[in-house]
């Protein structure tokens, strides 16, 4: 049983219910255990960086800061909220750098008898300590009841891997991790080159033409590739593709229909967990017609031909990205270390 | 006071105002002539420029008639003008080695910006150099013999220049290439810009003379594995890997590549889009024309069974027995020629290298366009079949960008223009050129530039953001989509296209930093090899010996590359001509009266130039060995080991200097 | 605290002809500004530092040595840089012994292209060495003269 501290974040106790509720029997099932920071207080999100630097940064600092307090033996904090995580890793990153802000946040935390000396603390996303700690091989022996046949978009949205500042995903632009845990589940996993692009943050708030518009593209090429579920690793991304799907139809007159789920949530099904201790039917776009399609026996696609015209791909870089260019179906799954963008 | 025994001159430049405009420089002439008279400054003057003829004369004249026997100059780095001055002071009849240039540009005037502080720190500097001075000795240069052999490595075309110049000079030449064929990049290309002379045929002339030359030792298919020695006569070590092919009996027929059952994917000289056997010759004008079997995918080295090349080798000359060889052999200079790898596009992972099967790399789409690549010259998308309609070519991908290489790659806007011009040729496609700026400051190069204009390409000024096949509008369906800004109407476009070409920028060799600790010469922070001055001597390096040409020293076009290779062998006949070299008298010594013989400078030097005599039970320096680095001299307990131009005395006596007192 | 920001201490830094010398040439053709309170000595090889050097800047009124060579395994001399590092270490122990504080002697890698870099190092070495204040080993105790004649022989004279 490895340990580590839960920084859960807000939206895990309210529009990422389904996240939270997936989260605690997956993490226990492969053998994570989560112990929450006792204290912690909201990271701030997107806005309060753009109002109030300082400020903005000791909110995050304190949260690191009673985290390293409360690290007796678990070294590593995991937030499974893109937003959080890369608060934290932000944060955590401009202090190591020693340029008079680490002095700032101190400062400021001194006030409630707290400090944090940067680099302490390995912080970690959900995804990439399941993807690399506890292992693909972990997952893949404890799936009962594989996705086969579900054709799923996998959505990482842009914050995670996008400033990689903790290093942890084998690219920013177009990391794979969800892809590669996907496919261990045993899912049909479509090429999404969408995959790091916005969902609209906070614009449906502030400018909904805005965000209805991105929520559009992201949906319509699921669509257009024949995507059964999207899966998110972000309440944000969730939210915004679930909660305002129906309003992008009526403001862009278009008909569509995807439901996304959290990664934990197939995770769950594919474990063998009930739907409902998984927190599915709480999505608004409903994704009961998508799983249904598990189970079913779905024939076996035939293999296309190769074309003996066709050049050959170059090799992939490192391990474990998609094996046949487009078609995205066969995935090599890491065997050791992550993806690295090194020299080949 | 003592009256001092020397008669010093002290001359401070103003180097134009690159000095003076920091430094009070006539403050610190005044200064030394007065402060530093009891050390023997009898003399002390400023000129606007002491390295021009005139300043030169200056301390020509005072070595005369005032019958100095010191001379220290304040200027620049004693890298750049000490031979200056000192050949100077030799004119006028002065040892060379009695005169001393101290920085004051490099380390004052250009790094500080006070003046007060500045020229304190001037004067300081000057009172060093004087200390100093006083214990210099006279100095004879010391000779070197030179080895009339020259050791190139790498066969692109920097080396194959270098090579045949020296060859044709009448001097021997060792030519090592790592792969199975010399010719290089340039044997992988169809045209070349701005003339569109066909590659292999300007090349393959040169690659066939370096084959038959009687002074030219071709080596392929091998590696230098170790260098020891010094300028004049260095001890190379060189790995001939095993070609399992004995040379003297292969006639180059080409049986055994045709019978051979495996197809292996070429990923060296095809760039993985095309497929060669396990033995095999990298292409069909290749020099030498001797095979050589890729024992990792050899079917009988794998399974112990096939031998199909020796069962129809007519000449017997396949020999599965043959082991690695070393090969040893001195040469006097050695000239690295070693090119540059291509910059992997697959990090820049937004443009879908790797990952979208209709986007190619430089290299993938010269070998496309070569009529012996692998669609013959057809320019078609990744299915073998179609031919693009609309075409992307994007420029700077890696270079000029902080994420990956700063620098320019200076070729790629003339390779992407060239390759617009092909694909327009070849297909009449509409070809779109993405640029951050261009740059075609070659001979013909912007009139090709306005030439390509005129053919109709489109140009779009602005980084690419990302290529992308996520369809937005029903025209984008099954295209691959550039986002771009386009900077000269502020807009942001997506442009469909059917296929793209990245101009992926050069690197250095994955292995340059290794290759570099072999040869004992730096890399820059880029990774390219550094010359020994970037404007006047660009192919030395700060290796005595040691010469670099072509794209190891920066990326660089193919008439630039020759250039190099050429004046890098002009070089090295030069030093050949001479027949001997004068070197340093920078040398370690023992006095054997002062040796306890505890050998502790023995083991220090790594060169083995200190002999233990057991008779005597002392210890001597071979100064043929030594190489001056004075760690031996540090070392002595008992302070038996001396050393010229770098001696205690010098030292600490500099150090006095630096810390007098300069604010009086 | 306003005495100690006042003080403008005096470096002396041993530079290896082949990379940290270059590198001090390089910062002055890139125009980097540090601190004048560094003066260097140009040395064949960081191997040829003697330690006699450092006990004679500090005696002469140095408040602070820098040495510096190339970086590991890059050395002109092939691993005389090496024999530096071991210098260096014994003689910051040997200086603690003596009174003075370690911080004072510092050890730096700059290869030939390492203008900036070096530059850095010298503007932190003049800060850290401007905090601890004036050494005054010269003015201060026992009068510590190193002659020119013999090496490493150190003479103090009550």
């Amino acid at each position: 049983m490895s340990k580590y501290l839960y920084y859960p974040g807000c939206s895990m106790e309210g529009s990422g219910k389904a996240y939270h509720n997936s989260l605690m029997p997956v993490c226990e099932k492969i053998g994570l255990e989560l112990q929450e920071i006792d204290d912690w207080n909201c990271c701030g999100a997107t806005e309060y960086l753009g109002i109030n630097k300082i400020p903005a940064y000791a909110l995050i600092g304190r949260n690191l800061a009673l985290a390293e307090a409360q690290s007796n033996g678990a070294q590593d904090i995991v937030a499974p909220c893109s937003a959080c995580y890369l608060n934290l890793t932000k944060i955590d990153s401009y202090m190591a750098k020693k340029n008079g802000v680490d002095e700032l946040i101190n400062d400021a935390l001194s006030a409630g008898g707290l400090s944090y000396e940067p680099g302490q603390l390995g912080i970690h996303h959900l995804l990439d300590l399941i993807v690399y700690e506890i292992g693909l091989d972990t997952v893949k022996e404890k799936v009962v009841r594989p996705l086969t046949g579900l054709r799923v978009a996998p959505y990482i949205g842009c914050m995670a891997p996008r400033y990689d500042y903790a290093k942890r995903w084998s690219d920013s632009e177009h990391p794979l991790e969800l892809d590669w845990l996907l496919g261990a589940l045993g899912a049909e996993v479509v090429d999404y080159p969408l995959k790091t692009h916005c969902c609209g943050g906070h614009m449906p708030q502030i400018g909904p033409d805005t965000a209805y518009e991105l929520i559009h593209r992201l949906v319509d090429y699921a669509e257009e590739v024949k995507t059964d579920i999207m899966v998110a690793v972000c309440p944000m991304c969730q939210m915004n593709i679930d909660a305002y799907q129906n309003e992008t139809n009526q403001h862009l007159g278009t008909k569509h229909k995807m439901p996304i789920v959290f990664f934990t949530q197939l995770m769950g099904l594919a474990f063998g967990m009930r739907e409902r201790d998984l927190g599915f039917g709480s999505e608004l776009v409903s994704a009961k017609e998508a799983i249904q399609k598990i189970g079913s026996e779905v024939p076996k696609k035939k293999r296309k031909k190769k074309d003996k015209f066709a050049l050959p791909m170059p090799h992939p870089l490192g391990n474990g990205i998609l094996k046949n260019g487009t078609n995205g179906k066969e995935l090599i799954l890491p065997t050791e270390g992550r993806a690295r963008g090194g020299r080949a | 006071m003592n009256t001092p025994k020397e008669r010093i001159g002290v001359y401070i430049c103003h180097c134009g105002t690159n000095i003076s405009a920091v430094v009070d420089v006539e403050d610190v002439a005044q200064w030394a002539a007065n402060k530093l008279e009891h050390k023997g400054v009898v003399i002390a003057r400023d000129h606007k420029f002491m390295c021009s003829s005139l300043g030169q004369e200056l301390v020509e004249n005072d070595i005369k008639e005032l019958g100095l026997t010191r001379v220290v100059v304040a200027a620049c780095s004693p890298h750049l003008h000490e031979k200056t001055f000192r050949t100077a002071c030799e004119r006028a009849g002065l040892n060379p080695y009695l005169c001393e240039l101290v920085s004051i540009r490099e380390q004052v005037s250009w790094v500080h910006s006070d003046k007060v502080v500045a020229t304190q720190k001037s004067k300081a500097i000057v009172s060093s150099g004087v200390e100093r001075l006083i214990y210099h000795e006279a100095l004879e240069q010391l000779s070197v013999p030179i080895n009339p052999a020259t050791l190139v490595v790498g066969g692109g075309i920097a080396g194959i220049q270098a090579t045949l110049e020296l060859a044709d000079a009448g001097s021997p030449v060792y030519l090592v290439e790592r792969e199975p064929s010399i010719g290089g990049h340039m044997a992988q290309f169809d045209k070349t810009f701005p003339t569109l002379d066909c590659s292999a045929c300007i090349l393959t002339p040169k690659m066939v003379d370096v084959g038959i030359h009687p002074n030219i030792t071709l080596l392929t298919w091998a590696e230098v594995e170790q260098v020891n020695g010094y300028v004049g006569n260095f001890d190379v070590t060189v790995r001939q890997k095993a070609r399992k092919v004995i040379t003297d009996l292969c006639t180059g027929c080409g049986i055994c590549i045709e019978k051979c059952p495996k197809n292996v994917l070429d990923d060296i000289y095809e760039v993985g889009m095309n497929y060669r056997k396990a033995v095999y010759t990298p292409f069909p004008q290749a020099v030498p024309n001797y095979p050589v079997m890729d024992l990792d995918n050899c079917i009988y080295f794998d399974t112990g069974k096939c031998k199909a090349c020796e069962k129809f080798c007519p000449t017997n000359a396949i020999d599965f027995e043959q082991e690695d060889e070393m090969l040893k052999f001195q040469v006097g200079n050695i000239i690295l020629a070693t090119g540059f790898d291509l910059f992997d596009a697959r990090k820049m992972s937004n443009y879908g290298y790797g990952r979208l099967e209709n986007v190619f790399n430089s290299l993938e789409f010269e070998r496309m366009c070569n009529a012996s690549g692998p669609t013959e010259g057809e320019i078609v998308l990744r299915d073998g079949v179609t031919t693009p309609k609309a075409v992307g070519i994007i420029h700077c991908v890696g270079s000029r960008d902080k994420s990956h290489n700063a620098y320019c790659s200076s070729i790629c806007c003339m390779q992407s223009l060239k390759f617009a011009h092909l694909v327009e040729e070849r297909t009449g496609a509409h070809v779109y050129n993405f640029y951050i700026d261009i740059r075609t400051p070659g001979k013909g190069y912007d009139e090709f530039y306005n030439r390509i204009v005129e053919e109709g390409t489109h140009f779009v000024r602005g980084k690419v953001a990302e290529v992308t096949n996520a369809a937005r509008q029903p025209d984008e369906k099954k295209k691959l989509i550039i986002q771009v800004e386009d900077t000269l109407i502020g807009k942001q476009r997506r442009i469909p296209v059917d296929m793209v070409i990245l101009s992926a920028g050069l690197e250095p060799r994955h292995d340059a930093k290794e290759v570099a600790k072999l040869f004992g010469i730096s890399c820059s922070a880029d990774g390219w090899y550094i010359e020994k001055h970037p404007k006047l001597d660009p192919v030395a390096t700060m290796t005595d010996g040691v010469y670099i040409a072509g794209c190891v020293q920066g990326p660089k076009d193919i008439p630039a590359s020759i250039a190099q290779g050429a004046a890098a062998a002009a070089r090295v006949q030069g030093k050949i001509q001479q027949g001997e070299m004068l070197m340093e008298p920078i040398r370690a010594s023992i006095i054997e009266e002062q040796c306890s013989g505890c050998r502790i400078c023995n083991d220090l030097c790594p060169y083995n130039a200190i002999l233990y005599h057991d008779a005597t039970m002392t210890s001597e320096i071979n100064a043929a060995l030594c190489q001056g680095c004075g760690t031996c001299i540090a070392a002595c307990p008992a302070g038996a080991v001396i050393g010229t131009s770098y001696s205690n005395e010098q030292v600490l006596a500099q150090i006095e200097g630096l810390l007098m007192d300069v604010s009086v | 605290m306003t005495e100690k920001s006042n003080f403008e201490p005096t470096i002396i830094g041993f530079t290896c002809n082949w990379c940290s010398y270059r590198a001090a040439d390089l910062a002055g053709i890139a125009r980097i500004q540090y601190p004048a309170n560094i003066r260097l000595v140009r040395l064949m090889c960081s191997g040829r530092l003697d330690p006699t050097f450092v006990l004679k800047a500090f005696a002469e009124g140095a408040d602070g040595v820098m040495i510096t060579g190339c970086h590991p395994g890059e050395c002109h001399y092939l691993e005389q840089n090496y024999k530096a590092l071991r210098r260096y270490l014994l003689l910051r122990r040997t200086l603690v012994a003596m009174g003075i504080e370690a911080e004072r002697l510092h050890l730096a890698w700059a290869s030939a292209a390492e203008g900036i870099q070096l530059a850095r190092e010298i503007t932190e070495m003049v800060e850290r060495v401007r905090v601890l204040g004036p050494l005054n080993w010269h003015l201060n105790g026992d009068q510590v003269q190193i002659t020119h004649d013999a090496t490493a022989e150190l003479e103090v004279v009550a």
